[in-house]
């Protein structure tokens, strides 16, 4: 018998030359798109350098700038909120387009997939150039922008929760003669409310971080501050500015594990 | 019984219904208030949009000369490239730092320092990174490549490590009882624990990646960004709108071959 001449392999030969040609693939890629941006660097070793250079010149952060940071900082906090509210309010209606089982008909339904992928792929540094042009510089279209982006992300999802409901108890609300709008609050919403709650609270988590850059741009927010102080070679104010962020950005990240704990 | 006078109460989270709606007072005065700090009132919004109605049309249809498009496709092929590398870099400089920072397989201060690493890159938008990465090492593609290292790293290596401490040590104990070295235990009893989540990890942050990789440029640090912004800077919109559309065109066809990628492989 020839069995003692068989070996055990994990793979057969298909699978095993599919992940062979997929890493080749990956392999080639790579080392294609190196020599495709033809970056010379003459000395590879003086990149550890600079960085380290740089961040010896931001020690000690400059205490005195903290001052000076409160007030976008608040400012900050604010277009994070009022962004992440009113994402919440419209997409609401896009979730309800985008989920297979409430939306009216096919239409409707790409109409509310094609909200989403449009807002989702657009970075809110891109929406913020955008609302900048429309609304003027300043936090409004910050916070605007911050909102353009929100709604794919909660709309996705939310629409995602709501085509799991139970829809048995729409049909039973419906069967009591509710309007459309008391299905909605009273067969939907209860449904699909922990959701709600706990995927706001982790978008508002993102859009902190998200709005300490808006201020690029012109959008508010402390990134005007930090981008400042980048420009004028501050390098001290800019270790203040940055470790707020990281001191805001860690706080935030707590504050939603622990709320989103509690609604779950 | 006075159980005739009791009425059915929703059960809530809080504690008593008193703290209950002062914290809704509280949630929404912070909104009063923050919709003054912004300075949102519904006056300017609906201005805005109104405004929003007539530049609709100076954005339509994107246009984009022969000279332009080719610009666009160079551009985003540095895009490309620049998530390509990088993502290799990333996940490469990870996995020792996924190693160092997964509590069971290393030790307190080791732990703590790779721990503090990961916060610090995933606290950080890409933007600053990119900022700080142009200004340390000059324009172009290498500070892109430099900035979505460092943000694969921290992703990478905080779901990696997340992988490693939920590993079974019962099976390392086995390989380390054969008579294992601390490298043969590594290689044969965690390894191959998480080999499987990392093909599909691999492709996630490579769509992240590319995401990012467009706009970066916007600071200097290569990739269509820079395009972009020139283009809003000259008012060129219909300009603008061509490059939004390719930038959505690749963050969609990314976004399709890292799920199929993940649905087989996973």
């Amino acid at each position: 018998m020839a069995t003692d001449e068989r070996r055990w392999e994990r793979f057969d030969r298909r699978r095993r030359l599919s992940r062979f040609v997929l890493a080749m693939v990956a392999a080639v890629a790579v080392i294609g798109s190196w020599q495709f941006m033809d970056i010379g660097i003459v000395r590879p070793e003086t990149i550890p350098r600079e960085v380290g250079d740089l961040l010896t010149r931001m020690y000690p952060p400059d205490v005195a700038y903290t001052s000076r940071i409160v007030e976008p900082l608040i400012e900050t906090i604010q277009i994070a909120a009022l962004g992440t509210i009113g994402a919440l309010v419209l997409s609401i209606p896009v979730a309800l387009l985008a989920a297979e089982n409430t939306t009216p008909n096919a239409v409707t339904f790409w109409l509310g997939k094609l909200i989403v992928t449009v807002s989702r792929s657009v970075n809110t540094i891109i929406w913020a150039l955008f609302f900048v042009v429309l609304f003027g510089s300043g936090p409004l279209a910050g916070a605007v922008a911050i909102a353009f982006r929100s709604i794919g992300f909660l709309g996705k999802l939310l629409g995602e929760e709501i085509e799991e409901i139970d829809f048995g108890q729409v049909e039973a609300v419906r069967a009591a003669g509710a309007s459309q709008a008391q299905v909605l609050l009273y067969g939907i919403l209860p449904q699909v409310k922990p959701a709600l709650v706990g995927l706001s609270i982790y978008r508002w988590d993102i859009n902190i971080r998200d709005s300490t850059v808006l201020g690029f741009v012109g959008a508010g927010g402390i990134g005007v501050q930090l981008f400042r102080a980048v420009n004028a070679f501050a390098w001290q104010s800019v270790a203040t500015v940055l470790l707020v962020i990281l001191g805001v950005v860690i706080a935030t990240e707590s504050l939603s594990a622990y709320t989103r704990a509690l609604v779950r | 019984m006075a159980a005739g006078n009791r009425t059915w109460e929703r059960p809530t989270v809080f504690p008593a219904r008193g703290v209950k709606w002062a914290v809704y007072a509280g949630i929404v005065g912070f909104f009063i208030w923050s919709g003054f700090g912004v300075g949102a009132d519904p006056g300017r919004i609906v201005q805005g949009l109104g405004s929003a109605v007539s530049l609709i049309g100076d954005f339509l249809p994107p246009t984009a000369t022969p000279r332009q498009a080719e610009r666009i496709l160079d551009k985003m092929l540095e895009s490309v490239a620049m998530a390509m590398v990088s993502t290799l870099t990333g996940i490469l400089l990870s996995v020792p730092i996924a190693f160092m920072a997964a509590e069971n397989l290393s030790p307190k201060p080791l732990y703590a320092i790779n721990r503090g690493f990961i916060s610090i890159s995933r606290a950080f938008n890409a933007i600053i990174i990119a900022i700080i990465a142009v200004k340390a090492i000059g324009f172009g593609p290498l500070a892109g490549i430099l900035t979505i290292t460092f943000k694969t790293v921290g992703f990478f290596a905080k779901l990696l490590a997340e992988d490693l401490e939920d590993i079974d040590m019962g099976s390392v104990e086995a390989v380390r009882a054969a008579g294992a070295s601390p490298v043969q235990t590594l290689l044969y009893g965690v390894v191959p624990q998480i080999i499987p989540r990392f093909a599909g990890l691999s492709v996630y942050r490579w769509d992240i990646n590319i995401r990012t990789s467009t706009i970066i440029g916007i600071v200097g640090a290569g990739g269509i960004g820079s395009v972009l912004l020139t283009a809003f800077n000259r008012y060129d919109y219909q300009y603008v709108t061509a490059i939004l559309l390719a930038i959505i065109a690749v963050v969609l066809v990314a976004e399709g071959v890292s799920a199929v990628v993940r649905r087989r492989y996973n």
